[in-house]
């Protein structure tokens, strides 16, 4: 398949998927189980997201004491907690990521 | 509903994206230089960020494409990526019920993790709901915009982003901005930390499916642990 038709198929794909239920609703009953779980989305699908994300450094898991990420996650996990500011997690994460990567090496 | 209450829902959308540029920007960068390096020429690697726009699925399509896999291949792995982008329809989709089609069409379009994690906070919080949906539209282009330019410098300054730079955590980091202040009560803390900690040990299951089998089961617990104290 030429790259470029691949491209776009791989956007109308993303797209279709993006639309769907926006485009579905009003058409179809959706059940009241169904609702209620939509709240914990957001919460469970980011957090399938980042956990791994923590322990994956270039691709294999490191599950050891001395990996920066883990320490610094944690301290991004703590600022976000406490100051609910997504800007101050952010740079609180990754400059203890940058001087954990300096100590631990 | 007048003008003064979309442009200001607009300049919100906005202005609660910006702070988590700080981890798209290096992000966009990474794709724009890893797509050139994969072999892709600059004009398809800048159209992917619009056409596609999805970051991881835009990182491993790049890679595959570079590799010469069959477009199919490509395809069902977009597709697998992106499922996660179902949960986020479903869960938008009540706020934008009444709007008109071509509303739903662009706002579908700009419907990115981090564009949706900012804007259903919004939706779920106190207030007027009528012109929410300029809010989406405001956070939905501010990333819009950002993961394009930030594109076009990577494809620019190509293979001299250093490879030391742990950028594969930015994206975890911005995430945790997202989600931990909205983890309000026992229900939701379950769901994340079960989806999270299953996350990781259905990890290995090829092209990230891991993360719907996770997300998944975090939101049946979720939902068990809310209905247990009814």
């Amino acid at each position: 398949m030429n790259p470029w038709l691949t491209m776009i198929l791989a956007g109308l794909l993303t797209y279709g998927i993006r639309l769907s239920f926006i485009a579905l609703r009003g058409r179809i009953t959706v059940p009241d189980w169904f609702q209620r779980a939509l709240r914990f989305v957001p919460a469970a699908v980011l957090s399938a997201i980042i956990v791994p994300g923590l322990f994956d450094r270039a691709g294999t898991l490191d599950f050891s004491v001395r990996n920066p990420q883990l320490w610094a996650g944690i301290l991004a996990i703590a600022v976000a907690w406490r100051t609910k500011n997504v800007l101050l997690t952010i740079a609180a994460g990754m400059l203890a990521l940058l001087a954990l990567q300096l100590i631990l090496g | 509903m007048g003008t003064a209450s979309r442009r200001q829902e607009f300049l919100s959308g906005m202005r609660d994206e910006s702070p988590i540029l700080l981890g798209v920007i290096p992000f966009g960068m990474i794709f724009g230089a890893l797509a050139i390096t994969s072999g892709l020429s600059t004009l398809a690697a800048q159209a992917m960020s619009s056409v596609v726009f999805a970051g991881s699925a835009q990182f491993i399509a790049a890679q595959l494409l570079g590799a010469d896999t069959s477009g199919i291949v490509i395809l069902m792995v977009v597709f697998v990526v992106n499922l996660r982008h179902l949960l986020y329809s479903a869960s938008v989709a009540p706020h934008v019920e009444g709007l008109r089609p071509g509303w739903k069409l662009m706002l579908a379009y700009l419907l990115t993790d981090e564009a949706y994690a900012v804007t259903i906070a919004h939706y779920t919080s106190q207030g007027d709901a009528r012109a929410r949906h300029w809010y989406f539209l405001g956070a939905g282009l501010t990333l819009w915009v950002s993961w394009q330019l930030s594109t076009a410098v990577g494809i620019f300054i190509g293979a001299q982003i250093p490879r030391s730079w742990p950028l594969g955590f930015v994206l975890p980091i911005t995430f945790i901005a997202l989600v931990v202040p909205g983890l309000k009560d026992g229900a939701s803390v379950a769901a994340a930390v079960i989806a999270g900690a299953l996350g990781l040990a259905v990890g290995g299951l090829p092209y990230k499916t891991g993360i719907i089998v996770a997300a998944l089961v975090g939101i049946l617990v979720g939902m068990l642990v809310e209905g247990r104290k009814r």
